[in-house]
């Protein structure tokens, strides 16, 4: 088999686990290369956090910023606190994951009509860019206003926010295969259902992917924002940031703070995991999260 | 048997006029010309006439049109005048590109013209498989593209194709973008595959010992508009060895082809 293989450099052709001219590989570190940087950066905030608590605030202006294992034994490790933060978070999760996908519901569609005509994608598009360029904290009370506080009003909050990346990610990505691959599926005769499935869907899964991760942050941020605004109903991270924040408790909002981010971190980690699942075995450039 | 697909602002043949000469010419230009919408004449008065088991080669300058005349031969382009006889059921057409869906494997990327015309799972994993090994890639049928070198590309490309057994095999300079050695090994891997199955070959390069090597006749383009200014037969019989490339008559050959071709040039 090996002689109708081209040898490449001095890679052995022959060995069927190790393909001719693989890519460029990330050389394997071990785990402490990956995990002992974030970790040094991570110190050193804390660091500068002490710093600016204990030696740059006055004693009686330290409320400002609570040091580190204030925060800690007020805001986490006091049980109620922690009970209150936890279901809060529960609440905006629920909130975040209905209108995400909802957003990549309507997206999807949105942008499988748009690569369908080139009419409808100039029609349409204008108005996703509007959409976008909403100020999201002009349109949260109207939404109130118009459809109530409730957990749909919320979920439509996530949408108007979360829905722009989706669209022009996955528009973006149907209309990127090759056009040598589209002349392939013209020439022996492929439909337009099984040209959208077999090409410019899987072509479009990586910036699909990458649009979800933002999406999904931006479904969280919207998540919060909603129920900040609406300050009604079941009580998320945005009412109790609020709340916190009302009543000067400041190792509570930190840690509140701390709660929101960590959701959205979690958020963006999981979708970089799903997406290198996914689409880590053929796409050439992959960085997961 | 043939479909005629004739360029309907003109004359369409007859399947009669032919009569028995048209039974064996698998694919064939009469008087095709190709202006494109910008004014950009890209083909002029072209007529060739490729019967079966025979492999024809057109070596031209670059941006000559030798690749519009392909397209127009496997109908994604439309000339805007003269005649074209084929039958474009299963025509084979290998990019310049090797053109694999980069999230299929090899064995999935084999598969997919077979999946496109509808074959079952069971014959199209057969189909595949038996190509697979004519192109020498049994034991990469689960890589994904990205870990194959250029010269691994094609030959999927090139077994990709075979899956249809296609009686017309247009090549659009395939083997332009990988380095010479492994270009001369694609090329008599190419001829083992002619001579096995004896498909009518069109086939498009700009090297010139890749069509003298590969073919039972070249024809010369020139620059735009292109047009046959030129052509000759090459006598070999197959199968051909690769130590054909040193025979004298081989060089004499080349030396007309690139003779006519300079010509053409200026």
């Amino acid at each position: 088999m090996s002689e109708t293989i081209e040898n490449n450099a001095s890679t052995d052709a022959s060995a069927e686990s190790s393909p001719v001219a693989g890519p460029v590989r990330r050389p394997r570190r071990g785990n402490l290369g990956v995990v002992l940087p974030p970790i040094f950066v991570g110190g050193l905030i804390v660091g500068v956090w002490y710093f600016v608590s204990y030696v740059l605030l006055d004693p009686d202006r330290r409320f400002l910023l609570k040091p580190p294992h204030e925060v800690w034994q007020v805001g986490f490790a006091d049980g109620e606190n922690l009970r209150y933060m936890l279901d809060a978070l529960w609440v905006t999760a629920q909130v975040a994951f209905w209108g995400l996908l909802a957003a990549i519901a309507l997206g999807f569609l949105l942008a499988i009509v748009m690569s369908q005509s080139k009419l409808i994608e100039r029609a349409v598009f204008p108005y996703a860019v509007v959409l976008q360029a909403i100020p999201i904290l002009a349109i949260v009370p109207l939404i109130g206003f118009w459809f109530g506080y409730g957990f749909s009003s919320r979920v439509f909050v996530c949408i108007i926010i979360a829905l722009f990346p989706i669209i022009v990610n996955t528009l973006f990505g149907l209309v990127s295969a090759d056009q040598g691959m589209h002349d392939l599926f013209t020439l022996h005769k492929a439909g337009r259902i099984t040209r959208l499935r077999r090409l410019m869907f899987p072509a479009a899964l990586p910036a699909i992917f990458a649009g979800l991760r933002i999406s999904a942050g931006l479904s969280v941020i919207g998540a919060i924002v909603g129920d900040f605004f609406f300050g009604q109903g079941e009580v998320g991270l945005g009412q109790i940031l609020k709340r916190f924040a009302a009543r000067l408790q400041g190792e509570q909002l930190l840690a509140a703070v701390i709660v929101s981010s960590a959701l959205g971190v979690t958020v963006f980690l999981t979708f970089g995991w799903i997406a290198n699942r996914v689409v880590g075995k053929w796409a050439a450039e992959s960085r997961g999260g | 048997m043939l479909a005629e697909v004739g360029a309907s602002r003109v004359r369409v043949e007859t399947s009669e006029s032919g009569g028995e000469k048209m039974a064996e010419t698998a694919l064939s230009f009469r008087n095709v010309s190709m202006t494109f919408p910008d004014g950009t004449r890209a083909l002029s008065d072209v007529s060739v006439d490729i019967r079966k088991g025979e492999f024809v080669t057109i070596v031209g300058p670059s941006g000559c049109g030798k690749s519009t005349l392909l397209k127009i031969a496997s109908g994604l382009l439309d000339a805007t005048a003269g005649e074209i006889a084929v039958d474009r059921d299963r025509i084979g057409y290998v990019f310049q590109d090797a053109t694999l869906l980069p999230w299929r494997t090899v064995r999935r990327n084999v598969e997919l013209l077979a999946e496109l015309h509808g074959i079952g799972k069971a014959e199209r994993a057969t189909l595949a498989q038996d190509a697979i090994e004519l192109v020498g890639l049994k034991g990469f049928e689960n890589h994904y593209p990205k870990s194959l070198s250029g010269g691994m590309k094609m030959r999927a490309s090139l077994a990709r194709t075979l899956t249809l057994k296609p009686p017309v095999f247009l090549f659009d300079e395939p083997f332009g973008a990988v380095d010479e050695i492994t270009r001369e090994r694609l090329n008599e891997e190419t001829l083992r595959l002619f001579e096995q199955e004896r498909f009518a070959g069109l086939f498009i390069t700009h090297s010139i010992s890749e069509a003298v090597f590969l073919s039972t006749k070249v024809y010369v383009m020139s620059a735009r508009p292109g047009r046959l200014v030129a052509s000759f037969d090459v006598p070999f019989s197959y199968p051909r060895q690769p130590e054909l490339r040193f025979d004298a008559r081989f060089a004499e050959i080349c030396g007309h082809v690139s003779h006519a071709l300079r010509g053409a040039h200026s």
